[in-house]
């Protein structure tokens, strides 16, 4: 047998049949000018134009590679176009959310004191004179924010034992009894509860026990409670789940006894699971609006005390600054402050969930060498 | 340190299927006992009757006596957890705990129970019982990193360890090799070997040389049928049954005509 040695060849036989690596660019360069062409003449928009572009990009792309490489090779392009397409799609109103409220939401944060003053004394006259004049809008959110994290802490004091040791029982205990069947469809069903039907229920009880009119923040915290509740158990039934049955037995046989097995093993290795699924849980009702208006009334002055005077807070603050600004004939001042606030609860929800990630990693059980 | 065991008469459950019938036997102090059979016989779930691990297991019950040294493990009154704290096991898969250190999972019975014990019991305790599940030398310089960043086969004796610190008089071992390599093996079948000086030592195993090679006694399990309940076919030497069985099953499953 003689060796022969490879004959030199431009390309290699195994990539015979291929779309070079710059198909793409200049599939995207040609589809960008064919679609400004077609726009211009209907009359152009950017919107119509990345559509029109998109949509000749991926013709274009999928026949030429029908064409040299068959049609295996077509139908992914084609599936990769429609993935890459709907994940744009998806991300559209993500980024214009964030880019609107940035925008809107920059000048009021910047304002001198809009973290750090409430709106008390703010009068539509002094809006009048910041619209007139040109001077800084006064009056800020500090009353607001402090309201919403009181009203938010206080919600997860009440919803994170009354959760995770719901949690506890459906998993550990429930071994599918009517007791915990009925436990789940009950946390089924108040998951899918409106905010605004949790926030009546809370008001309504208030009412009953303390007294008619009764609007604090603690009732809000309650109402807000309701929502998060399911939110709680659902995630912590998950994750108390997922720990394996192993280590409870591994536990029962060092003669544990189960609450301590549970205590000390099973919440342990769920616990970054735990912590993380709450951390979303107060994101998601960091944010609701109707529940609190109901219950927390709308103040325009610091109030420290959870358990009696009406409250602010962001989302009520967006609210009637919006609908009802401080100054009727300017409302451009109330509006400012608005987006100022909303662009602060991004931001508290944004950390929130970088919160989450970081607790699951210090949480999480390291497995170094 | 160690007890015997004798079973009269067990029927296992799980729920209204019968899963292990009328099984007799007596375990001497200090010994190796095997349990061999095909799967499914019920090996695994008579072994979790010794230590009342079965119960854990919804609907899961038992009939029949089980006695530790005379003592009836399912006597009324008497509390699971005291028995296995006087009965460990070891699992057929490596559990050591995930979120303590290799220290801390040693250490797991006595600090899960919240029992005190000072600094220097405790590392003692720590060296005495790796050094018993042939571990210490491999870890001695990693003790505070995580249990699970071992490999499988010192999981396994790290597991041993955990075991043998709560100082049991009898340690049930699940296969403990099925998930190991053959050094890994080795090194347990090694370590069962010394621990029978101290402990009485009950091993399920699928591997036939396995339970010629550590075993005194020999118990064979055998299931008639899917859905019948599995039997003790015959219980004896280790040489007897591997040599010269009574039963036609035995000698059936031992040379390897069926199962």
């Amino acid at each position: 047998m003689t060796v022969t040695a490879p004959v030199a060849r431009k390309r290699s036989a195994l990539t015979k049949g291929q779309l070079p690596a710059f198909a793409p660019y200049v599939v995207l360069a040609v589809a960008l000018v064919l679609g400004a062409a077609i726009l211009a003449l209907i009359g152009f928009n950017a919107f119509g134009w990345g559509l029109v572009s998109a949509i000749l990009f991926a013709i274009g792309l999928v026949g030429w590679s029908a064409a040299v490489e068959g049609g295996r090779k077509a139908s992914d392009k084609l599936a990769t176009c429609l993935i890459v397409g709907s994940f744009l799609v998806a991300l559209l109103p993500l980024i214009s959310v964030i880019w609107t409220v940035l925008v809107n939401g920059i000048p009021g944060i910047i304002t001198p004191g809009f973290l750090t003053t409430s709106m008390n004394g703010v009068t539509g006259s002094l809006d009048n004179k910041s619209v007139d004049e040109g001077t800084k809008v006064l009056g800020g959110i500090y009353h607001a924010l402090l309201g919403t994290v009181q009203i938010t802490l206080l919600a997860t004091v009440i919803s994170v034992p009354v959760g995770l040791l719901t949690a506890i029982y459906l998993v550990e205990y429930g071994n599918d009894r009517a007791l915990a069947r009925a436990i789940t469809f009950f946390v089924d069903v108040m998951t899918g509860i409106p905010s605004i039907v949790a926030g009546l229920f809370s008001a309504a009880f208030f009412f009953a026990v303390v007294g008619p009119g009764t609007k604090t923040g603690a009732v809000a915290a309650v109402a807000l409670s309701v929502l998060m509740i399911p939110v709680v158990v659902r995630s912590s039934e998950e994750m108390l789940k997922i720990v394996p049955n192993e280590l409870r037995e591994a536990a029962y046989a060092l003669g544990v006894r189960k609450w301590r097995t549970i205590l000390k093993v099973v919440i342990p290795t769920a616990i970054s699971g735990i912590a993380s699924g709450v951390t979303l849980a107060i994101a998601r009702v960091i944010g609701e609006t109707a529940p609190i208006l109901v219950t927390a009334g709308f103040a325009t002055t610091i109030n420290n005390n959870v358990f009696g005077g009406w409250m602010a807070s962001l989302p009520t603050f967006i609210y009637t600054q919006i609908l009802n600004p401080t100054s009727p004939s300017n409302p451009d001042p109330s509006s400012q402050r608005a987006w100022g606030a909303a662009l602060v609860l991004i931001i508290l929800v944004m950390l929130l969930n970088l919160g989450a990630r970081l607790i699951a990693r210090i949480f999480a059980p390291k497995a170094g060498r | 340190m160690s007890k015997r065991i004798d079973v009269k008469d067990l029927n296992v459950y799980y729920g209204s299927f019968l899963a292990v019938e009328g099984v007799n036997i007596n375990i001497e102090a200090k010994s190796v006992t095997a349990f061999i059979g095909p799967s499914g016989c019920g090996k695994s779930t008579f072994l979790r009757t010794l230590n009342r691990m079965h119960e854990v297991l919804p609907g899961a019950r038992v009939e029949g006596e089980v006695l530790l040294d005379g003592d009836n493990l399912y006597g009324p009154g008497v509390d699971p957890v005291s028995v296995r704290t006087q009965v460990g096991m070891v699992f057929q898969r490596p559990n050591p705990f995930p979120t303590m250190s290799i220290r801390d999972n040693v250490l797991a019975g006595v600090k899960l129970n919240n029992k005190r014990i000072s600094k220097g019991a405790a590392d003692a305790l720590v060296e005495k019982s790796l050094r018993g599940a042939n571990l210490w030398n491999e870890v001695k310089d990693r003790l505070e990193k995580p249990g699970s960043g071992l490999s499988g086969g010192q999981q396994q004796r790290l597991c041993i360890a955990r075991a043998i610190a709560v100082e049991p008089q009898v340690i049930l071992m699940d296969e403990p090799c099925s998930a190991l390599d053959p050094i890994s093996t080795l090194a347990v079948e090694d370590l069962i070997n010394e621990l029978k000086d101290e402990y009485t030592v009950v091993i399920v195993t699928h591997n036939m040389q396995q339970a010629a090679r550590v075993s005194d006694k020999t118990a064979f399990f055998n299931i008639a049928g899917t859905g019948k309940p599995g039997k003790l076919i015959e219980f004896a030497d280790t040489t007897t049954i591997f040599n010269n069985p009574s039963q036609k099953a035995t000698e059936d499953y031992v040379s390897g005509r069926f199962g």
